[in-house]
């Protein structure tokens, strides 16, 4: 599992990340690297990984430890062409094209917002535009974050999944005769 | 003074304060946006579709007299509440937004033209900034801003430079939704009125908090919503003074609100119907007249009082937690409570509230310049009301005990 061993959160890299989630949910997490699992077997992954916790607060408490996973977008990127400005937290999105499918990289500035980044981004990256385009994206209601992306919260998250099939939709156009 | 107020008596007349969130207490700070509603505000409601409900100013009936009766009572009710001269001067609008916009297409029609000034301030909502450059872009007019300090209080020399003989009305928030300023509202409208420049204030974070005179406050616009005090939403007021009133053009037309109309010509009905086109929300109107007099009842001094020793207790208490900073910090402010804490984004801050039953407002507060004026993102705003508790505050607290743990 790829650790960035930072917290950015706090604009402050040296400082220390508390990894106080379960031993179990790490290994779960590994698991996501394994690209042969389908985006529906991934999304099952995640549905699992969270009927664990009990409460919301151990929920947010695995956002946030998840928001340290995100592939981060390259500070060369982290501008106002790749802003997704939501009415409350900033997101920046990323995607790059490379042997047939589309590996995105992002950032916000709220924790949780980046924690449900991740999760976004580890069922779509390194998909083919097809798969991006065509995902339904069940877990988001079945992990209970529905909340998050009702178009009055704002967050921009409604608009990031948007700008994910957008990219997928100009990849395909683009690359789909070659 | 506070005389006869017990927050817990009157906690048990708002039925959804006893709810439960997420299991846990109902600890409601988000009264800036909207407040709750009482019993009787509630039952007005109810009671009326039960048993008199009846367009208004339309039938000869018995139950369109009833009901036109009541909506005049509210109208009075209203006019005595901010003790204005006369029922003429208030209209009865959908809210603080509504009357703005009617009032910026009116008063915009007849006196607005290419060049002229119209002065706002750098702390107003977005529903008093929107108007007025909709406005100016119609005429070709220039909106001119007053910038205020750090600790979020007018600069008023800046304020006295920008008048000038284009100067043509001046906007200005009564109480800042974002920082809780009480801005200095007589001398602003003092200044504007040695050069006869007339005022509107924007009374939507003030009414329920403090006493509004409107004749001793000598503004020439006063608005406000009726949601934001304990009333039903979709009812407001625009209160003028009758001498603008009568010169300015209905900005809706409609039944109701004329005199004759053939297709040749339109004459309009006299003040204020000439400007309450349509059905209005007249059970809106009459709930609002409810919830004044359920104010009345509490004192507005004792709310004053209260309120002002909660956002006391709040103020020192948050402090007390750390590393917490405080936008508005002026030395007249009310019932608004906006910060950040540490490093976190409010949003965050606002999901684990929330998760604690802390219903609070995070994000920009529809002010955006004025958190482009501190170059933050947004705060996490805490509004009081005169239910709230210093054992509410307490929970905040913990809230905000909790938000670090997760986030540091």
């Amino acid at each position: 599992m790829k650790k960035s061993g930072q917290c950015f959160h706090k604009n402050n890299p040296a400082s220390i990340c508390r990894l106080n989630i379960p031993d179990k949910i790490l290994i779960v997490n590994i698991n996501k690297t394994n690209k042969l699992k389908d985006i529906n077997e991934i999304q099952e992954e995640i549905i699992q990984e969270f009927e664990i916790f009990d409460g919301w607060m151990d929920k947010y408490d695995y956002l946030i430890e998840l928001s340290r996973d995100l592939p981060l977008i390259d500070p060369r990127y982290k501008n106002n062409d790749y802003l997704i400005s939501g009415c409350q937290s900033k997101v920046w999105l990323n995607a790059e094209y490379n042997d047939g499918v589309i590996n995105f990289s992002a950032d916000s500035n709220a924790i949780i917002t980046k924690g449900i980044i991740a999760l976004l981004i580890r069922v779509l990256s390194g998909r083919t535009p097809d798969e991006i385009i065509n995902a339904d994206l069940y877990f988001i209601d079945r992990i209970g974050l529905r909340q998050n992306l009702s178009p009055t919260r704002s967050n921009g998250l409604l608009a990031f999944i948007k700008q994910m099939r957008n990219y997928a939709v100009a990849y395909n156009i683009k690359y789909k005769n070659e | 003074m506070i005389v006869n107020f017990d927050v817990y008596k009157i906690r048990k007349d708002f039925p959804i304060l006893t709810r439960k969130i997420y299991n846990k207490p109902l600890v409601y700070f988000d009264n800036g946006a909207t407040t709750q509603k009482p019993a009787c505000v509630i039952d007005c409601i109810n009671n009326f579709h039960i048993s008199r409900n009846s367009s208004i100013h339309r039938g000869l009936h018995y139950l369109s007299e009833q009901a036109t009766e009541s909506y005049e009572i509210a109208r009075n009710t209203v006019q005595e509440f901010i003790n204005a001269k006369s029922s003429r001067e208030i209209i009865f609008t959908s809210g603080t937004t509504g009357s703005i916009n009617g009032l910026a297409f009116s008063f915009g029609e007849k006196y607005i033209n290419e060049g002229d000034e119209i002065v706002i301030t750098a702390m107003e909502h977005h529903s008093n900034i929107v108007p007025w450059q909709m406005l100016c872009e119609r005429k070709k007019a220039i909106l001119r801003v007053v910038p205020f300090t750090d600790e979020g209080e007018l600069l008023m020399e800046e304020y006295e430079k920008l008048l000038n003989e284009r100067t043509k009305i001046v906007a200005v928030i009564h109480v800042s939704n974002s920082l809780g300023t009480v801005n200095p509202v007589e001398d602003i409208i003092g200044k504007a009125h040695m050069r006869n420049i007339p005022v509107l204030v924007d009374g939507a974070q003030s009414v329920q908090h403090l006493e509004v005179d409107v004749q001793k406050m000598d503004c020439d616009f006063f608005v406000f919503s009726g949601h934001k005090i304990y009333g039903p939403t979709g009812i407001g007021v625009l209160y003028g003074k009758e001498r603008w009133l009568e010169e300015m053009l209905p900005f809706q037309g409609g039944g109701e609100m004329v005199e004759n109309v053939t297709f040749e010509k339109t004459t309009y009905n006299e003040l204020p119907f000439k400007f309450e086109a349509g059905t209005t929300n007249y059970i809106g109107a009459i709930a609002l007249g409810e919830a004044l007099r359920y104010v009345n009842d509490i004192g507005r001094q004792n709310i004053a009082v209260y309120e002002s020793e909660l956002l006391k207790y709040a103020t020192g208490r948050i402090k007390e937690s750390g590393n917490i900073k405080i936008y508005g910090t002026a030395k007249n402010k009310i019932s608004i409570l906006s910060f950040l804490i540490d490093n976190v984004h409010p949003y965050d801050a606002g999901m684990i509230f929330d998760k604690m039953g802390v219903a609070v407002r995070t994000g920009t507060h529809c002010a955006q310049p004025v958190m482009q004026r501190y170059n933050i993102d947004g705060t996490i705003r805490a509004s009081f009301a005169m239910y709230n508790t210093r054992e509410e505050v307490d929970i905040l607290c913990k809230a905000i005990e909790k938000v670090r743990t997760m986030f540091s």
